[in-house]
């Protein structure tokens, strides 16, 4: 298997996750969305990994902690979009336009 | 005592810092403070003078004592006392009559709403005329000298709710001022010629003849105009019998006995300038004699009692100035001395008097011996005195100074007939006072003995009147003039002839008051109407006043009236023009203002506002929409870097 | 070659999955959809012989983010009640600019020159990344801890209700 193979699934998924947030309404389906494109770049990095670097497990590494962040990512914007949820009674986003002056 | 000089002016100093400072609220604890002060004062310059008299030495004591308060090379300005026997005399004579005085004013300003006041200035008076009587430079005697006079304006204008005495206060103060101008303009020259100011110094450097001509006579002219204004000489006299507004203490205080006398003294001080300036010492001498005769001239036909004393202060004043004038230092001082004592006793028992009945008029008095007989004696004494009558002190003085002008007839002559009158006009006021019948019953029964805090220093300055002219009998071995002399001491001949004279004239002077007055064997009123126009003259004291109001005041007034249309007219109506072209410029400027600034400034506004009311369709506060722009940008700039057409030169490092 | 099929097979499904996460109407099915995506990304890391990657995957991923998520939804939409639009009008605008994004990396992939290794990696490494953890990447992992700590007081703060 080469390297191009997986490099070209995770731009194909990080494509994708970057369409969801660019088209979803819906604040849980951005966070999603954003998880498909961690899992992207984790692909890559553990590719990257596998096929230049076997011996030193740098990517991989890099790879857990990327997982943790996701992980404490998740937590926190579920936390906030529940807040939002409940002070609007709504999690569109597109109503959510506090950076608007 | 001879070596602590310096602590006789401080003691009323110290009594009126605690007055104003501390008691003012006690009445007759500042009253006795201001005494006790005045009175260890007095002791003091006792002993000091016990001392100068028993001092043994080829000459008189002189010490000097100074520090300096600037001191620059070349030029020096010192603070510091001058013990001389002159300087002795004062001391003796400025404390004995303030002390009287202070005395004397416990039962005459009884009940006065500012009792305090009153001795705080007094103190604050006796402090600087001390100090300017143990001055050594002429610098301090000058200090002191306004100094002086501003406890005297406000002494004069004591009562100023009284008109009459706030505009003699002034009157006072600004006349002196001329004199005290030319005072100054001589101190300047002094200044700038002989660079000193120490008594010591500016004589040494006159004897010299460091100084000569036409600038020494000025400089001596200079000093004599203060002293022409300090001693009231003619011209500027004519505060003097209105300074009589104030309290009648101060004004035996001070217009009788010591201030006006702080003149003669300066004179008496620059002998040496005199002596080397003999053109300014004929002009003193030709001063002195104007005013005695023209102020005993006045006397004569004066009703209001302290102004006929005042008159008789002037004439009295004048002998002194003719007497230095004529280089008779000795006989000018003693007279000062002498005349310090009846004087002031004639004006505390004038305030007796008029403490007694309310009135100054002496037309409306009569017969109070009877009911006054302490102040009637005093009074009487003390008239017998200036009059020249042996052996009372006067005599003895009077007759110095008229042997002083023994070289000049002319003076001798005028000196005799201001004697005259003297004794005309001091009698004619004790017979319409004390005796004869009462002119206005009202006010005779009312009048009553003054009380004894009054009478006390009467009878004392009484004694002195009689007494203190005995130290300066010619045939006294160390009399007056071996003590207080100018350069060496000139035993003073006794002229039995002079003498005799004298007393003829002075005699007959209270002959003549006493037919008038007391015998109306010769009618007074006929004598008024026979020499109409000069008893007119007389009686408007020469127009002097009326001349001053025409000739200076009036074009003051008619100038200040010019100056003030030219001011209304001229310079208003320029800063008016001034303003309305301001106001039109404004409203220009206002239009520019609103029009283009503003609209400069709003149409920026303006502009700023549509264009970012375009803009602001970009700024959604959608986060879809930034991210959409994000990629955009970031698919350009991608597409940018690989297709070349911008050489990015760190995209290339990691590629290989 | 079964390597090969299987990798095909795996990627499929990832893309396809991916494809149902953001374009569903049901954020339900969508949340469902997204395990399956993220177990099956677990499995690419297995054919790239990061088994405790992989481990970790379905355990952190799988087993707690999508639960959470489903929390999330259920807390929010009520159990899926009644659906909400999902997609705005960027739709097409976001194809066009993904599909380009895909262009473009693939390009600059396919045209990038990787040094390559034919080291084969060893079997057991788990027992290696667990001995770096501890050692030169100790810092980071002290770190991560602390940002976990971090992340879930102020899920607590955020989540909470005011008042009780």
């Amino acid at each position: 298997m080469e390297l191009m193979h997986y490099l070209t699934l995770s731009a194909i998924l990080f494509s994708i996750g970057f369409f969801g947030i660019l088209t979803r309404r819906n604040a849980i389906a951005i966070l999603m969305s954003l998880e498909l494109m961690f899992n992207a770049v984790n692909i890559n990095l553990v590719a990257f990994n596998r096929f230049i670097n076997p011996g030193e497990y740098v990517g991989q590494i890099f790879a857990i902690f990327v997982v943790v962040v996701a992980a404490a990512e998740a937590t926190v914007g579920l936390a906030i979009i529940i807040l939002i949820y409940r002070n609007w009674r709504s999690i569109d986003a597109d109503r959510v336009n506090l950076l608007k002056w | 005592m001879l070596n602590n000089t310096f602590i006789i002016p401080l003691l009323p100093l110290f009594a009126f810092i605690v007055i104003v400072f501390f008691t003012r609220w006690k009445e007759k604890l500042s009253a006795g403070i201001s005494i006790s002060m005045t009175a260890i004062g007095w002791v003091l310059s006792i002993i000091t003078m016990i001392q100068v008299v028993t001092h043994q030495g080829e000459h008189a004591v002189r010490i000097e004592q100074a520090f300096d308060i600037i001191n620059f090379t070349g030029f020096r300005l010192e603070l510091g006392t001058l013990l001389d026997p002159l300087t002795a005399v004062m001391l003796i004579v400025v404390t004995t009559v303030a002390l009287m005085v202070q005395i004397y004013s416990l039962g005459y300003m009884h009940g006065d709403p500012r009792f305090s006041r009153y001795y705080a200035y007094l103190s604050l008076f006796t402090f600087s005329m001390l100090g300017l009587v143990v001055a050594n430079n002429f610098f301090e005697i000058f200090i002191f000298w306004e100094l002086v006079g501003l406890t005297s304006y406000l002494l004069i204008g004591f009562w100023f709710e009284k008109k009459s005495a706030s505009d003699a206060g002034k009157k006072a103060f600004i006349t002196t001022k001329v004199g005290d101008l030319g005072f100054l303009l001589g101190l300047l020259i002094m200044g700038m010629t002989l660079g000193t100011f120490n008594y010591g110094e500016v004589f040494g450097l006159v004897e010299a003849g460091a100084i000569s001509g036409g600038l020494l006579t000025l400089m001596a002219i200079g000093i004599f105009c203060g002293a022409v204004g300090k001693s009231a000489q003619f011209p500027l006299h004519v505060w003097l019998p209105d300074a009589m507004e104030g309290p009648t203490p101060v004004s035996a205080l001070i217009h009788a006995a010591t201030m006006v006398a702080a003149g003669v003294f300066l004179v008496a001080r620059c002998m040496t300038i005199f002596i080397a300036s003999p053109e300014a010492a004929m002009t003193v001498a030709w001063i002195g004699l104007i005013t005695a005769f023209m102020a005993a001239s006045i006397a004569l036909v004066q009703n209001d009692i302290k102004r006929v004393l005042a008159y008789s202060t002037l004439s009295q004043l004048g002998y002194m100035i003719m007497a230095l004038g004529l280089a008779g230092f000795t006989a000018g001082t003693f007279h000062l001395m002498t005349h310090a004592f009846f004087k002031a006793l004639l004006f505390l028992g004038a305030g007796s008097v008029i403490h007694a009945v309310h009135t100054n008029n002496i037309q409306e008095m009569g017969g109070l011996s009877s009911k006054m007989k302490t102040t009637a004696m005093t009074f009487i004494i003390a008239s017998l005195s200036i009059s020249g009558i042996f052996p009372l002190s006067g005599f003895w003085s009077k007759d110095e100074i008229i042997a002083s002008a023994h070289n000049h007839p002319f003076f001798m002559v005028i000196a005799l007939l201001v004697a005259f009158m003297t004794a005309f006009y001091m009698f004619r006021l004790c017979f319409l006072t004390f005796f004869g019948a009462p002119r206005d019953q009202e006010k005779y029964d009312h009048a009553h003995e003054s009380p004894k805090s009054m009478t006390m220093p009467l009878v004392f300055l009484a004694v002195l009147s009689v007494c203190a002219g005995w130290v300066g009998i010619p045939w006294l071995k160390h009399g007056f003039s071996s003590v207080v002399y100018h350069g060496h001491p000139h035993h003073v001949e006794a002229n039995i002839l002079l003498m005799i004279i004298s007393s003829l004239v002075a005699v007959s002077g209270i002959a003549l008051a006493y037919l008038m007055y007391y015998k109306k064997s010769i009618s007074a009123e006929a004598m008024g109407r026979r020499f109409q126009p000069i008893y007119k003259l007389l009686y408007n004291k020469y127009y002097i006043d009326e001349i001053y109001d025409a000739v200076i005041i009036q074009p003051i007034y008619w100038t200040a009236r010019s100056l003030w249309r030219f001011d209304a007219g001229i310079i208003d109506g320029l800063v008016n023009l001034h303003a309305t072209v301001t106001i039109w410029l404004s409203k220009v400027k206002y239009w520019i203002d609103v029009y283009i600034v503003d609209g400069i400034v709003n149409g920026l506004g303006l502009v700023t506002g549509a264009a970012s009311s375009v803009l602001r369709l970009i700024q959604s506060g959608r986060l879809a929409h930034y991210l959409l722009v994000i990629l955009f940008g970031l698919i350009v700039i991608g597409f940018l870097a690989s297709s070349n057409l911008l050489n990015w030169a760190f995209l290339e490092v990691g590629i290989h | 070659m079964i390597e090969q099929i299987v990798f095909y097979l795996f990627a499929f499904v990832i893309v396809a999955s991916a494809l149902a996460v953001v374009t569903m109407r049901n954020i339900f099915h969508c949340a469902l959809f997204l395990i399956l995506c993220l177990f099956t990304v677990a499995g690419i890391y297995v054919l790239l012989s990061a088994e405790f990657l992989a481990v970790v995957q379905v355990l952190l991923y799988v087993g707690a983010v999508a639960i959470l998520m489903i929390f999330a939804i259920m807390l929010t939409s009520k159990l899926a009640g009644r659906e909400i639009q999902m997609s705005n009008e960027q739709t097409f605008i976001g194809t066009f600019l993904s599909l380009i994004m895909v262009f473009g990396l693939v390009v600059s992939f396919s045209r990038t020159i990787f040094r390559l290794s034919d080291e084969v990696p060893p079997s057991e490494s788990t027992l290696a990344i667990g001995r770096l953890l501890m050692t030169d990447y100790v810092l980071p992992f002290e770190m991560i801890s602390v940002l976990l700590l971090a992340a879930l007081i102020g899920a607590i703060v955020l989540a909470r209700r005011e008042g009780n």
